[in-house]
């Protein structure tokens, strides 16, 4: 079953587009046919041609980056804490002892909870939601640079000449999938703070009662999340070719 | 259980600091209320039954949300596993749909379902319903087909086959996936209940923030994240349980 033929594997891409395509097809129809409220289902076309709009008046642009800025900035905090933290875990009994039962009782809570209090404290603007997206992320940040480094150090004579590269890879392979989900928290927060954004903007639609808006945010936050998982397991497999899971999956 | 208390001797050392740090004036109570006024506020919430209410209602639009995407995504996860076209006609929803952050549907399950509980339990059934789907698809495709094929010999049928071979050993998997949809009920619970609600421990942290009421919504956020921290470990414990005759 692994092993399918390459028409088999083509025929079912193309099984599979064709379900998507009759999807959005059906979306179309029933919008159009007034089946359902428009209110509550603009057509997809309006959604698209709404879109275009915003890309071509830029602001979809400037959306897009503020969401990306910040949740990569979120990211980038989790990563410089995250990981010396947890590859210090993994090598002192102390830090073991001292962050573990933090790390585990943190990493199951829901950390958005803790927004109002990031408020409190940073303020409405950009400072506050970056810190809940690092607060979100580098719980499983850790956990991974924990579970990596340990992992590294159980084949202490697994090819010692090029631990230093692939234990660094070895970390982005399991960090990065592991934390993804996090960065989503970004959307979160701006549709909790507002102040533009992906996620400002469509709640604001939302508070307008500009459904076609709302619908041309949700899609423009689906295919943001769509091509960025997908770009991390291309990286992913590019950097890793010579890891088991990697060629497996493949 | 004296053992699970050495463990978690850090955490108190962590309320520890920042009770210090509250009372020796490090950090300003206006950011930062002390423990002594959170605990008051906690006793408070709890004796007025504000927050047995509040919590109470939103651990309940958690639970049938959840409840219900259990149930619908092992059934759709197991048909997918067994049947090939449901397999091609779910499976690029699934691919599309999975990546998407489900907080984005916030404002269109407010439109389509009202402010009340169904919104809410929609959005958790939509957020949970995926981790159940994916993990029942890749536990029942990755059983042992030695296992399946004596069974068919010995002429169990192909229902017999699914829920009493597939099923029990994809369980393990599948158990996995609900951890995951338990850690999103909740996430969704409290956001979709920061954005839009008229109960619920989300609206109520939400309007104690607003009222300046620090004292109270710092111990309603850590009542959240106790709760939520609770029903983890309880699963795990229940994982552990179910799948006792594994471990052998």
């Amino acid at each position: 079953m692994t092993h399918a033929p390459r028409w088999v594997a083509l025929g079912n891409i193309a099984i599979q587009a064709l379900v998507l395509g009759a999807f959005l097809a059906a979306w179309e129809i029933t919008a159009r046919e007034k089946l359902i409220n428009p209110f509550l289902l603009p057509a997809l076309s309006d959604v698209v041609v709404r879109m275009a709009q915003d890309i071509a008046s830029g602001v979809a642009i400037v959306d897009l980056s503020l969401t990306l800025y910040r949740a990569l900035s979120g990211f980038a905090i989790a990563a410089l804490i995250g990981i010396p933290l947890g590859v210090l875990m993994a090598r002192s009994a102390l830090f073991r002892w001292f962050f573990d039962p933090l790390i585990s009782a943190g990493f199951p809570m829901p950390k958005i909870a803790f927004l109002p209090i990031f408020v409190l404290w940073f303020g409405l603007f950009d400072t506050s939601k970056i810190i809940m997206v690092a607060f979100s992320a580098v719980f499983p940040v850790v956990s991974a640079a924990y579970a990596g480094t340990q992992g590294v150090d159980k084949w202490p004579l697994w090819s010692a000449r090029a631990l230093g590269a692939k234990e660094r890879e070895l970390l982005w392979e399991i960090i990065l999938p592991m934390a993804l989900p996090q960065m989503i928290t970004t959307v979160v927060t701006e549709m909790l703070m507002s102040g533009k954004g992906l996620g400002g903007t469509m709640i604001n639609a939302g508070r307008f009662a500009d459904s076609v808006g709302v619908f041309g945010g949700i899609v423009e936050i689906a295919i943001v999340g769509i091509l960025v998982i997908r770009g991390v397991e291309i990286l992913r497999r590019r950097l890793l070719v010579w890891h088991a899971e990697a060629r497996v999956e493949g | 259980m004296p053992g699970a208390l050495v463990r978690y001797v850090p955490i108190l050392i962590v309320f520890g600091l920042w009770e210090a740090a509250t009372r020796y004036g490090f950090v300003s109570k206006a950011l930062v209320p002390d423990l002594a006024n959170v605990g008051a506020a906690f006793w408070q919430l709890l004796a007025s039954g504000e927050l047995l209410f509040n919590a109470g209602h939103s651990l309940a639009r958690a639970f049938v949300g959840l409840a219900a995407a259990t149930a619908f995504g092992i059934v759709a996860g197991l048909l997918m596993a067994t049947i090939r076209p449901v397999r091609l006609l779910i499976n690029p929803l699934v691919q599309v749909f999975y990546p998407m952050p489900k907080s984005a549907l916030i404002p269109v399950v407010m439109v389509w379902f009202g402010l009340g509980d169904m919104s809410k339990i929609v959005l958790i059934f939509l957020g949970c319903i995926l981790p159940v789907v994916v993990s029942t698809y890749n536990g029942a495709r990755g059983v042992d087909h030695v296992l399946v094929w004596s069974a068919a010999s010995l002429g169990a049928s192909r229902r017999a086959i699914l829920t009493e071979i597939v099923l029990p050993a994809a369980m393990p998997e599948i158990l996995n996936g609900i951890r995951t949809a338990l850690a999103f009920s909740f996430i969704l619970m409290v956001s979709s209940e920061f954005i839009m609600a008229k109960d619920g421990i989300g609206y109520l942290i939400a309007t104690l923030g607003d009222g300046g009421a620090y004292a109270a919504m710092f111990a309603c956020i850590f009542t959240v994240a106790g709760v939520g921290f609770g029903a983890d470990r309880m699963f795990g414990l229940l994982i552990r349980r179910t799948l006792r005759w594994r471990e052998q």
